[in-house]
C-alpha cells in the first residue's frame, strides 16, 4: 500500500511540476495546467460563495468532494502536491527515535487550528471576500514556484521563463515555503496536520466515510508501532480520528500483527472518533472573521477607490469582482512572457495581497498575448481571444489596461533638448496612440535644435506599458502608465470622448 | 596537560595562526574588490574581396521569394562566392516585432528559408538565424513565421539571452565598448537580410539600421544621435552579403506596424555588398529622397559605400 501510495505521489507531483513547465508560451499545447486549481475542492466553495458560480474546470473539484465522502482523505497523500513535498521532507528531516516518534504523532489540540481558519476563510467568503489563497495547498504551492521555486532554478541550462524573472517581494512567499516545509523538523506533516484549510474541509468531508482504516481489537497488542509511522496524527492505535486521518497507509505497513487494513467494518473493529473541535473557538473565529471583514472592506484600497499603480492585467474584472475570484496563485505570473505580472503587496489594499498587478519597470504587456487569461483557474482574469484583446472585429474597441502619461520633467525632448522618441517607435497600436509635434526649441546659447515632442492620445492608448518599460530614463521612466481609462472599470475614467468601453 | 597533549594544542594554535596570517599576506591589496582584467572582443570583417566580374547590386524583381533569392545570388556570383564548405553562417534578419509576416514589421519567412537553403547547399557547418527582438523574442520568433521557416530548411534559432551578449569594442565615434551577441563572434560569415519599412526618426528603417539587433545593453539610449549611432554600427559590422527584402513595405506607423493597411506591395529583392547603396536605392519604395535621410550621407563619408546606386554597376531584372 505504501509503496502504490509512493508511486501516486510521485505521478501527481511529477504533473504538477510538468504542468509548471510547460506553462510558457513555447510549450503550452492545450494542456489543462491549471489542473490541481481546479481538482481543489476549496478554491471551488470559496468562489462559489463570492460569486455564486462555479467557473467550469472547477466542477473537477466535485470528483475530489464525492470520492472524499467514500474514500476519506486521500487527496492530501495521494494527489495534493505540497502534502507529498511535507510527506517527503518529513520522511528526510524528521528520522527520530521511536519513543521521541510516538511523542510526535499523538493526536494534539492544535490539530483544531485548520478548522478554525477554514470556518473564518469560509465565513469571510461568504461575505464576499476571498482569501482562501493565502493558505489554500495548491494555490500556495503554485504561487510559490511560480514566485520563489522556478526563477531560482531558471538558467542557462534550464531556460523556464525568457529571461531571468524578478518578483515583487518574491523574497518573503519563498520565506513562507522554506518555514512550511521546515516544520517537519520539529512536527512531521505540520502544515497538514495544524494549518491546512483544504485538509480541514476534507476531513469533514470524510466524518462518514465508509472506507477508512480499521482496526482488529482482539488482534492488535497495542505495541504502538502504527503511531510511530503514522503521518496523520491520527491516533491509529487507538479510536482512530476519521477527520485527521489522510490515508498514507504508513500503519497498515508498520503492524506486525496485520491487525490494521483499509475497508469496511469487520466484527471487531474499533471505533472511531468524530470531528474535534470546541463550539466556543469555532464561534469565536467565526466573529473574529464576520468582525474583520467590515472592518477590511472599510480600509483604503483599489477596491474603494482606483489607484494608479493597480493596473490589472487584460481581461480581469472589475477590481471588486476580480476580488471575488482571484485566488493568489501566480498561474498567470508563471505564465507571462514579460515578467510584468508580479504579486502585489499592498498597493491593492491588504485584501488584494499576492494579487497580479502590472510593474512596468519589469516588463510590459505582450499586444498579442492572451495567456494570464488562458490559465486562470477562476476567470478572475477572463479568457479572451486575441480578436478581443486588440479589438479586432467584431470587437469596437481593444481592451484597455490604463493610460500613458508624460512627465514632461523627465522626457529627454520635453525637457532636455534631446531627440528620443522611443516611446512612439514602442508604440504597439496602429495608428499609435504616441505621436510628436517636430519643434525647434532654443538651447541654452539660444540656438534652436530640431525636437520631436511626443503626446499621447488618449483615446488609443491601451496601458501596455511597452513605452514606459522601453524609456530610456530608467530609474522611473519619463511616460508612465496609470490605471486610469482602464476597460474593466466604470468609475476610474477621465476622458468624454473616445475613451468607452 | 600532558605532553602530548600540549604538543598536539600548541600545533594546532600555531598553525591556525600561521593561517590566519599567510591567508592575510596572500589577500593584501589595495583594492577593495579584485577584479579579472575585463575581455574586449572585436568583431571580425565578414566581407568578401570584391569582384570585377559581377554587379554591385543585383535587384530582382517577382513574386516568387525563392526564386528570386536565387536569382540575385547568382547574379552577385552564385553562394560558393561568399560561402565556403564548412562555415557557420550567422542571419540576421529583422525580427523585432510580435507580428505576423503580412503586417511586414520583420523580414518574411520565406527568404530566411530561402538563404539558409542556399547556405545549406553551398556547404554550411551550421546556419544559425538570430536577432535581439523588441518584443518577447519567442513570440517574436514563432509569430513571425521565422521560426518554423528555419528549421523547415534546415538552420537553428539563436535566441540571445542576457548573458549571451558579451563586451566588445565597435570603434565607433558614439558607440565605444558595447555588449555585443556573442554569436557574431563564433560566426564565420554574416548575411544581413533587413526588410524597409517607416521609422518616424530615422525616416526609415533598412539595411544598416538593422545592425541594432546585434547590441544589447541599453539600446534605447541610441536614439539620442540616431544617424551616428547607425553608422557607427554598420561600420563595426561589415557583412558578407545583404539581401534586403522589399516584397511588403511598411508605409507608415514604423517601425511596429500592425495594420495591413499600412503595408504596400513592392515584390522586390535588393543584393549586394554596399549596404549605403542598397539603403539609397531602398528609399524609393517610402517615397524618400537621400538628402532627408542624414545616416546615408555620414555613411558613405565613412567609407561604407555610395549613396549615387546610379553609379554602380547594377543589376535589374524581373522574373515570374
Amino acid at each position: 500500500m505504501r509503496a502504490l501510495r509512493r508511486y501516486h505521489a510521485t505521478f501527481f507531483l511529477g504533473m504538477f511540476l510538468f504542468f509548471l513547465l510547460v506553462s510558457d508560451f513555447r510549450h503550452l499545447r492545450g494542456y489543462d495546467v491549471s489542473l490541481f486549481l481546479e481538482l481543489d475542492p476549496l478554491t471551488a466553495l470559496g468562489g462559489l460563495l463570492t460569486s455564486h458560480t462555479l467557473y467550469k474546470g472547477l466542477a473537477w473539484s466535485l470528483v475530489i468532494l464525492l470520492s472524499t465522502l467514500f474514500l476519506g482523505r486521500f487527496f492530501c497523500s495521494w494527489v495534493c502536491p505540497l502534502g507529498i513535498l511535507n510527506q517527503l521532507a518529513g520522511y528526510l528531516f524528521n528520522r527520530r527515535r521511536p519513543v521521541d516518534a510516538y511523542a510526535d504523532n499523538r493526536y494534539r489540540s492544535i490539530f483544531r487550528v485548520k478548522y478554525y481558519l477554514l470556518t473564518a476563510l469560509l465565513l469571510l467568503a461568504l461575505l464576499g471576500g476571498l482569501q482562501i489563497g493565502l493558505l489554500d495547498p495548491i494555490a500556495l504551492l503554485e504561487r510559490s514556484f511560480a514566485v520563489g521555486v522556478l526563477p531560482a532554478v531558471h538558467g542557462r541550462e534550464i531556460p523556464l521563463y525568457p529571461y531571468q524573472p524578478y518578483f515583487h517581494g518574491g523574497i518573503l512567499i519563498s520565506m513562507i515555503l522554506l518555514g512550511i516545509l521546515l516544520a517537519n523538523r520539529f512536527m512531521p506533516r505540520f502544515w497538514c496536520r495544524v494549518m491546512c484549510p483544504l485538509g480541514a474541509l476534507l476531513g469533514v468531508f470524510a466524518l462518514r466515510a465508509p472506507l477508512r482504516i480499521r482496526r482488529d481489537v482482539d488482534r492488535c497488542t497495542s505495541c504502538s508501532r502504527c503511531l510511530e509511522a503514522c503521518q496523520g496524527g491520527c491516533d491509529p492505535h487507538t479510536e482512530l480520528r476519521v477527520s485527521e486521518c489522510h490515508l498514507c497507509m504508513n500503519c497498515i505497513e508498520a503492524c506486525s500483527e496485520g491487525a490494521l487494513h483499509y475497508g469496511l467494518s469487520q466484527p471487531r473493529s474499533s471505533v472511531h472518533q468524530s470531528l474535534d473541535i470546541g463550539r466556543r473557538r469555532l464561534v469565536e473565529s467565526g466573529v473574529t472573521a464576520l468582525a474583520l471583514f467590515p472592518m477590511l472592506r472599510s480600509s483604503r484600497s483599489a477596491f474603494a477607490h482606483p489607484v494608479p499603480e493597480v493596473i490589472r492585467p487584460p481581461g480581469a474584472l472589475p477590481e471588486g469582482d476580480f476580488l471575488a475570484r482571484c485566488i493568489k496563485c501566480a498561474a498567470c505570473m508563471r505564465v507571462c512572457p514579460t515578467n510584468v505580472l508580479q504579486p502585489a503587496l499592498l498597493e491593492a489594499g491588504l485584501e488584494g495581497l499576492w494579487t497580479p498587478i502590472l510593474i512596468n519597470a519589469q516588463g510590459y504587456c505582450e499586444q498579442y498575448c492572451v495567456l494570464c487569461g488562458q490559465v486562470c483557474p477562476t476567470a478572475a482574469i477572463r479568457p479572451l481571444s486575441v480578436a478581443e484583446k486588440v479589438g479586432a472585429k467584431p470587437f469596437p474597441h481593444p481592451i484597455r489596461v490604463g493610460t500613458a502619461f508624460f512627465d514632461r520633467g523627465r522626457c529627454l525632448p520635453w525637457a532636455m533638448h534631446t531627440p528620443c522618441i522611443v516611446c512612439e517607435e514602442m508604440c504597439p497600436t496602429s495608428p499609435k496612440a504616441i505621436w510628436f509635434q517636430s519643434v525647434a526649441i532654443p538651447d541654452r546659447e539660444g540656438k534652436p535644435v530640431a525636437l520631436k515632442q511626443p503626446f499621447v492620445e488618449p483615446s488609443r492608448c491601451i496601458g501596455c506599458g511597452i513605452c514606459e518599460n522601453k524609456c530610456p530614463v530608467v530609474d522611473q521612466a519619463a511616460i508612465r502608465v496609470t490605471s486610469v481609462g482602464e476597460s474593466r472599470s466604470q468609475r476610474n475614467k477621465m476622458i468624454l470622448k473616445g475613451d468607452v468601453a | 596537560m600532558s605532553r602530548r597533549q600540549f604538543i598536539r594544542e600548541i600545533s594546532i594554535t600555531s598553525g591556525l595562526a600561521a593561517g590566519i596570517g599567510v591567508g592575510g599576506w596572500l589577500a593584501y591589496s589595495n583594492e577593495p574588490i579584485r577584479r579579472q582584467p575585463e575581455v574586449i572582443h572585436k568583431l571580425r570583417d565578414f566581407r568578401v574581396p570584391p569582384s570585377a566580374h559581377h554587379p554591385q547590386l543585383a535587384v530582382v524583381r517577382g513574386t516568387d521569394v525563392p526564386r528570386m533569392t536565387r536569382e540575385a545570388i547568382t547574379r552577385l556570383g552564385g553562394i560558393e562566392r561568399f560561402i565556403q564548405r564548412g562555415d557557420k553562417v550567422l542571419l540576421k534578419p529583422n525580427v523585432g516585432w510580435d507580428r505576423q509576416p503580412e503586417q511586414a514589421a520583420n523580414t518574411g519567412p520565406e527568404l530566411v528559408a530561402a538563404m539558409v537553403r542556399l547556405c545549406r547547399e553551398a556547404g554550411a557547418k551550421a546556419v544559425w538565424v538570430t536577432d535581439h527582438s523588441l518584443n518577447d523574442p519567442a513570440r517574436c520568433f514563432f509569430r513571425s513565421g521565422i521560426e518554423e521557416a528555419t528549421h523547415q530548411a534546415g538552420g537553428e534559432i539563436r535566441l540571445p539571452r542576457q548573458e549571451d551578449f558579451v563586451r566588445a569594442d565597435l570603434g565607433g565615434t558614439l558607440l565605444k565598448v558595447w555588449p555585443v551577441s556573442r554569436f557574431f563572434l563564433e560566426a564565420d560569415k554574416v548575411i544581413n537580410l533587413p526588410i524597409v519599412k517607416h521609422h518616424s526618426l530615422s525616416g526609415c528603417t533598412l539595411a544598416m539600421k538593422n545592425w541594432y539587433g546585434v547590441i544589447g545593453g541599453t539600446r534605447n539610449r541610441l536614439h539620442q544621435d540616431i544617424h551616428t549611432s547607425i553608422v557607427d554600427l554598420a561600420a563595426a559590422v561589415r557583412p558578407t552579403l545583404t539581401v534586403m527584402d522589399a516584397t511588403r513595405v511598411l508605409q507608415r506607423n514604423g517601425p511596429t506596424g500592425g495594420s495591413v493597411a499600412d503595408v504596400s506591395r513592392e515584390n522586390t529583392l535588393i543584393a549586394g555588398l554596399d549596404e549605403v547603396a542598397i539603403d539609397a536605392f531602398s528609399l524609393q519604395f517610402l517615397n524618400l529622397q537621400p538628402e532627408t535621410v542624414p545616416f546615408l550621407a555620414l555613411g558613405e563619408q565613412r567609407g561604407l559605400g555610395h549613396v549615387r546606386w546610379q553609379d554602380l554597376n547594377v543589376s535589374q531584372t524581373q522574373i515570374g
